[in-house]
């Protein structure tokens, strides 16, 4: 395997500075790669975007720190710009949600689109059958079964295999975690011993082409720039039971469970339970209510096996920072999954996606209706 | 692991009589040109040597020979030492981006610009400049040889309908000098840009043409020197170098080192286009400098292929502008209406002198077998191929 070419995904963090550095001390011919995703200039200075960026993940200052460990490792590397296709498979889907009353989650469709397909075929396109990335995840084939399978990685706390649903077979065979056996400052140490000064930078936690974090300028900002208007969505806010509580002035403007920015002052505190983007409607009601035992869900990618054939007891996360909780899965229609939980969960948010595991193990998982 | 370097539009390595006419500058020969003593005098005997150099290589007296530190800076002191708010600029869109953006630096400052077309050869028409001529017209620039294609513009023409019009002409010359014979006099020019890094010189050093007579506005301010063109105390090492690199080039129109190198181009482009399916040679039919040879490969990534080939040994280029990871589609070959899908597939070969028979070689082993497994696994490639 040591003449194999691997590819590395360098973001310019710690994470994928170090896998760089690891796989060279092991005598792998390493080249290091960096994907180019979003012009960070481009919205800068927009009214609500800041005017400067610090270094996000793939901004300007990041692809530097990349370029600089490559330099301090000796391996090759090279930019791949990819603005195009992010924009097209990542930003723009990140917008029609947010404009139909769903809460998205670029970083899984960035995995599906760019990260795990078009990176890898770039690694191929140059010779390297393998990409190794910085995610804390394990994938190891199945001799029993004949797949590859995806796991939970010993550093519980930085658990990114809920973003990962999504890889394919042949995609999982073609990647290597090197750091699903190591916890953070483990990571971190390794970067110091290797001579890389960027071992103490923070991690990045935003979604990459929205430095701030406020996903409202950013809609603004960028359908100002596409010369689009923001639709007018504002509405009625009402109760399950129909029952006219106030207005709102969009529904991008809200994501189940939300607390704040209703307008409406009540006895008790109010939550997002719904929202209904054809009526415009945001329904909102008591915490008790943001409680549910069923999800359904849609554009199913399975790991572990082929489909889902008869139900299935799993535990399933709902979201990235979510525990997760006992559930039985059942197939019920052709692109359609049903999640019965044993106990109710809090705030099931369509646009999101739901994770099955079988402990450590990731089953699958598919995309919250 | 074996390299070959076929990127010289982007840098040349030093020939050999450069450096040994750089060295002694580093450390006997150091002195500053502006002072009384030993070192001052012979550190302003090696330049003005290199001034007559130039002054060969251009035919044009060694007065108007102006040193600057390269390219981009002798055309940022060309356009904005000629204009002034209010004037007008013909240009054209295929300049390099020391042109183009300090056109827009005008355009904000108060001049127009207008930036001429090219047709599907890449080749600007004169019909055009003389068209877009106003009375505000002050200066055309257009330049002599593209850096991406290697075509070779009509500049005998325009300077003629310059002279006509009694407007100034500035070409950039960067990609020419050495490749093709310059006479400043038959061009008609008023102003025209070396590069020494283009010419086997080093990086750091350049000169630009200034017609007797034209009025320059200085960018640097300081000391006289130039003639109180180009304040700085000169780069002694980068223009002795530039000098010896001038006269090599000028020689190499005789000795036949140029003859080869059109060959050497000839015979790599003919095999890949022999060799190779579903290519095209990007202006190949065009007036042409003799060392490049912009081919697109059909269902290919430019850059995937020049990653590709570097890790197996082989420099070569996209010939589109990289900017900190942002790589724009080539402003040159979209202008020449190449569709986006065949401007991304295009792959930029530049000979130097340094390049032998057994360079291109090594390249026509590599270029088809990449090509080939590129396409392998293209879906678009196989699409059609099915």
């Amino acid at each position: 395997m040591l003449n194999q070419t691997i590819a590395v995904a360098m973001s310019g963090g710690v994470d994928s500075s170090t896998v760089a550095a690891m796989l060279c001390q092991q005598g792998y011919p390493v080249v290091g790669l960096t994907l180019q995703l979003w012009n960070q200039r481009r919205l800068a200075g927009r009214e609500g975007m800041p005017e400067s960026v610090q270094g996000r993940c793939c901004s300007i200052d990041d692809v530097y720190d990349a370029r600089h460990v490559a330099e301090t490792l000796g391996i090759p590397y090279y930019v791949v710009n990819q603005e195009e296709r992010f924009e097209r498979d990542v930003v723009r889907p990140f917008v029609a949600e947010y404009l139909s009353g769903r809460t998205p989650i670029p970083c899984s469709l960035c995995n599906n689109h760019l990260k795990f397909d078009q990176l890898l075929t770039t690694a191929r396109q140059i010779g390297a059958e393998l990409l190794a990335t910085g995610h804390y995840a394990r994938n190891e084939f199945d001799e029993r079964s004949g797949r590859w399978l995806l796991k939970r990685p010993a550093d519980r706390s930085k658990d990114q295999t809920y973003f990962l649903f999504g890889l394919t077979q042949e995609q999982l065979s073609r990647t290597v975690f090197p750091l699903g056996d190591m916890n953070k400052a483990d990571v971190r140490e390794q970067a110091k011993r290797a001579g890389l000064r960027l071992f103490e930078k923070p991690d990045s936690q935003e979604i990459c082409f929205i430095p701030g974090g406020d996903y409202k300028q950013f809609l603004d900002a960028y359908l100002d720039e596409q010369g689009e208007e923001v639709p007018d969505t504002a509405g009625e806010l009402v109760t399950t039971t129909g029952e006219l509580v106030g207005t709102h002035n969009g529904i991008h403007n809200f994501t189940v469970g939300q607390r704040k920015g209703l307008g409406v002052a009540t006895g008790s505190p109010l939550y997002v339970l719904e929202i209904r983007g054809d009526q415009r409607q945001v329904v909102v009601g008591s915490d008790e209510e943001l409680f549910s035992r069923t999800l359904r869900a849609s554009r199913l990618n399975w790991i572990t096996i082929e489909d889902v054939h008869e139900p299935m007891k799993v535990q399933a996360k709902i979201r990235h920072r979510h525990q997760p909780a006992d559930a039985v899965i059942e197939k019920v229609g052709d692109d359609e999954l049903l999640a019965t939980f044993d106990q109710p969960q809090r705030a099931i948010t369509p646009g999101q996606a739901v994770v099955f595991y079988a402990g450590d193990i990731v089953v699958g998982g598919g995309w919250i209706l | 692991m074996q390299r070959v370097y076929l990127d010289n539009n982007a840098t040349t390595p030093l020939l050999p009589e450069v450096f040994e006419a750089m060295r002694p500058h580093f450390f006997e020969k150091f002195g500053n040109a502006s002072s009384i003593h030993q070192q001052g005098q012979q550190a302003h005997a090696a330049i003005e040597g290199s001034r007559e150099r130039l002054a060969e290589l251009l035919n044009c007296r060694p007065a108007e020979v102006v040193f600057t530190s390269g390219g981009t800076e002798g055309d940022n002191l060309a356009l904005f030492g000629m204009l002034q708010p209010g004037d007008h600029v013909i240009t054209s869109a295929v300049e390099h981006h020391a042109v183009l953006n300090s056109c827009h630096r005008l355009e904000h400052m108060g001049c127009s610009v207008t930036y001429l077309p090219v047709n599907g050869r890449a080749l600007i028409d004169p019909d055009d400049v003389r068209r877009a001529l106003r009375s505000e017209t002050k200066l055309i620039s257009i330049m002599m040889a593209n850096n991406e294609t290697g075509v070779l513009q009509p500049v005998n023409e325009i300077g003629k309908i310059a002279a006509e019009a009694d407007v100034y002409f500035h070409t950039d010359a960067v990609q020419a000098a050495g490749k093709v014979p310059i006479d400043v006099k038959e061009i008609g020019c008023d102003l025209l840009t070396i590069s020494a890094h283009k010419i086997h010189g080093p990086q750091g050093a350049g000169a630009l043409f200034v017609r007797k007579g034209t009025l320059l506005q200085p960018l640097f301010y300081g000391g006289r020197h130039e003639r109180s063109r180009r304040a700085g105390t000169e780069n002694l090492a980068g223009i002795a170098g530039l000098g010896k690199a001038a006269e090599i080039a000028h020689l190499g129109f005789r000795d036949g080192s140029v003859a080869r190198l059109s060959q050497l181009r000839d015979r790599l482009e003919k095999t890949i286009v022999e060799t190779v399916e579903q290519v095209a040679v990007n202006s190949g039919d065009a007036p042409r400098v003799p060392n490049t040879s912009n081919i697109s490969f059909d269902c290919i990534e430019g850059e995937a292929m020049v990653i590709a080939l570097d890790l197996k040994g082989l420099s070569v280029s996209t010939g589109a502008a990289c900017s900190s990871g942002a790589i724009e589609p080539s402003h040159v070959l979209t202008a020449m209406g190449l569709s986006a899908d065949r401007a991304r597939g295009s792959i930029r070969f530049s000979l130097g002198k340094q390049n032998t028979s057994e360079d291109a070689e090594f390249a026509l082993q590599l270029v088809p077998d990449v090509i080939a497994r590129l396409r392998e696994i293209s879906p678009a490639y196989n699409k059609t191929h099915a």
